[in-house]
């Protein structure tokens, strides 16, 4: 089926060679990062993690949200996601395939990566994390490949698959959880160390996930003769409104304990990101960017007048993303490291090559996306007269 | 009797699976490999159950008596000053009271402990969190309580550096080597892209000497067995009050400090 996405029309090679483009510039970065050490980024010895583990973290999100189109397809025949069930899961092996990505180009010393697995370590969250990426990224590949090349002959998919796909559903749920306890579990980081993290990055991930999807299923729709579907678009809409009134609802309960608690080590993080700390507030201006559009996002999804608008329901999803991507893909984790355990302030900002690098990253998912989209939408577009087999 | 490809074949790949696998259960069963702590084992080596350090900051008194004591281990060990905190490597150095015990604070404590340097350094926690985080095992805790560090094995996540409580671990973020003023070479310098700390001088316990910073302190830093109660901390430690940094963790830090500002309470 790989052969689909050899021919194109035109629009569809200038992208692919400007994916090729931000690869390519983010591959030089790296090489210039190899050769140098981590210190060509913005990371210090008191902000240890940055953008890199910061996409890594938010991406895992985006991967389990394929789950939200898995259960109500094959838990609930829900038929209506019959069409747009491949694309959530396409949308895992890209976002998973990130992830993997994000966590090799932030390791000192990448050479030595197998060392986690010549020297099991179950203790380590980490190594639990290698195994539910990988599994995860194995899953959905096999089944996204094996449902749509059943399709592509128009027979149902073999029976094997069946349970792959069951196991799918809990798998999605620990990656995320898995990567929650990667923070949630370290003492003396107050900002992190809270029994809601994992529920409150499922709540994101349900939201930041399927909102992608629902822009992605529009663009789609404009760019090919493939239509996921109106029904299937609003069904999403929906997941996305309730997904994100929790995850607001989440993010509240953290800043309750907080600040009636009055512990200072509670609130230091939170003040430090949405007023400033000590004269530092580099990262104010981005939180509060990511609350208003927080806001604005609910405002639009929770009115179905609105919502029913597919140029309203986009434009939502697209201030949700960004709003969590901000949260998530900034905030959290340089949240966590500040103040440093001297209650210092160190503030933390990418340099261009790391910010390059990001972007080469997010472009060879983008990449792997743009592929396997235009496989599965071009063997769409041939079946499309067929019958549906679910 | 004569055999057909597939058969070989089959015959080849179950070689090499006992080949790799079976070898290494052989070894297992015979213990026809030392362990590394088995190996050459001094006469004169120091050992413990659990080693410890006692503070006693009333001893420092003068810039000088930090500096001796920090000089004095950075130097033996091969510690870069690239001379930005950004890229900072330390593996013991001083702060104020209020970052050293940070919630322990008072607006009332006297003014020579208020602005007094507080030396820090890895605990060697009893519970460690980086130990526990490690993917690869490249930080462990060795029999004698030493939270060690295996620079050859660490692949550089820094996952051990937001475990930890203590800001005890550094990241070589570049190569060390340039700023070096005077490699020792008897102490291995380290490579870009690795985390290193204190180790409680373990290369000189292993040969009979205290760790290079008691050895400078004048009696500032108390070094020994905690599980021995006729050792040395053991009777500063019942004969003082002391505190530990963050003891609410739970990490149980094998640092402890005496409290004094060296007899200029009054001054």
């Amino acid at each position: 089926m790989l052969e689909k996405a050899l021919t194109g029309s035109r629009r569809y090679w200038v992208w692919i060679f400007f994916l090729l483009a931000v690869i390519g510039t983010g591959f030089i970065c790296y090489l210039r990062q190899f050769d140098y050490g981590l210190g060509i980024t913005g990371m210090s010895r008191d902000v240890s993690w940055g953008f890199y583990i910061s996409q890594f973290t938010f991406l895992v999100g985006v991967a389990a949200s394929a789950v939200m189109l898995v259960i109500p397809y094959y838990l609930h025949d829900y038929k209506t996601f019959g069409k747009v069930v491949i694309l959530g899961e396409f949308l895992a092996v890209s976002a998973v395939t990130m992830c993997i990505l994000f966590i090799f180009v932030d390791l000192g010393q990448p050479m030595r990566v197998l060392n986690v697995i010549l020297y099991p370590t179950p203790n380590s969250i980490l190594f639990w994390d290698m195994i539910v990426l990988n599994g995860y990224l194995f899953l959905n590949i096999v089944i996204g490949w094996t449902t749509l090349g059943a399709d592509r002959k128009g027979v149902p998919p073999p029976g094997w698959v069946k349970p792959l796909i069951y196991l799918s559903i809990p798998w999605a749920i620990s990656i995320h959880t898995v990567t929650a306890f990667l923070y949630a579990g370290l003492p003396g980081r107050h900002f992190w160390l809270t029994a809601v993290m994992a529920a409150r990055f499922l709540a994101s991930a349900f939201a930041s996930g399927p909102a992608l999807l629902i822009i992605l299923c529009l663009i789609v729709r404009k760019v090919s003769k493939f239509d996921p579907g109106k029904e299937a678009v609003q069904a999403l809409g929906k997941i996305v409104t309730y997904a994100m009134f929790a995850n607001v609802f989440l993010l509240g309960l953290e800043f309750f304990t907080a600040f009636y608690s009055q512990i200072p080590g509670h609130m230091h993080p939170f003040e430090y990101l949405y007023v400033g700390l000590e004269g530092h507030g580099k990262l104010v201006p981005l939180m509060w960017i990511s609350s208003i559009f927080a806001v604005v996002a609910l405002i639009m999804l929770v009115n179905p007048n609105m919502r029913k608008k597919e140029s309203a329901l986009a434009f939502a999803c697209v201030t949700v993303f960004i709003s969590l991507w901000i949260d998530k893909g900034f905030g959290l984790v340089v949240g966590g490291f500040v103040p440093n355990p001297f209650e210092g302030v160190t503030e933390y900002w990418p340099t261009l090559p790391e910010a390059l690098i990001t972007l080469g990253v997010w472009a060879i998912g983008f990449l792997i996306l743009s592929i396997l989209y235009k496989v599965a939408v071009t063997v769409r577009e041939e079946t499309s007269s067929w019958p549906s087999l679910h | 009797m004569s055999i057909n490809r597939r058969e070989f074949l089959k015959l080849a790949g179950f070689s090499t699976v006992m080949g790799l696998t079976g070898s290494s259960v052989v070894d297992e069963l015979l213990k026809t490999k030392a362990e590394a702590s088995q190996v050459l084992v001094d006469e004169k080596a120091l050992s413990a159950k659990r080693w410890a350090m006692v503070i006693d900051t009333s001893k420092f008194k003068t810039e000088e008596d930090y500096k001796s004591v920090i000089q004095a281990c950075h130097s033996i060990h091969n510690v870069p000053d690239i001379g930005n905190p950004k890229d900072e490597v330390k593996w013991i150095w001083t702060d104020t009271y209020e970052h050293t015990f940070p919630g322990q604070e008072n607006e009332y404590i006297p003014e020579g402990i208020k602005h007094k340097p507080f030396l820090l350094l890895c605990n060697h926690c009893y519970n460690p969190p980086c130990v526990r985080v490690c993917p690869t095992k490249a930080t462990f805790k060795r029999k004698d309580g030493i939270v060690m560090m295996d620079q050859h094995r660490c692949i550089g996540c820094r996952f051990c550096m937001a475990a930890c409580p203590f800001g005890a671990r550094s990241f070589n973020w570049r190569d060390p080597r340039p700023f070096i003023k005077e490699t020792n070479p008897e102490y291995p310098t380290r490579t870009k892209g690795v985390v290193e700390k204190c180790t409680f001088c373990f290369e000189r316990l292993a040969r009979g000497l205290k760790p290079a910073c008691v050895e400078k302190s004048n009696g500032g830093l108390i070094f020994g067995d905690l599980s021995d109660p006729k050792s040395e901390v053991r009777k500063v430690l019942s004969a003082h009050y002391t505190i530990r940094r963050k003891p609410e963790i739970g990490t149980q830090p094998s640092v402890y400090y005496i409290i004094g500002t060296g007899g200029n309470e009054n001054a």
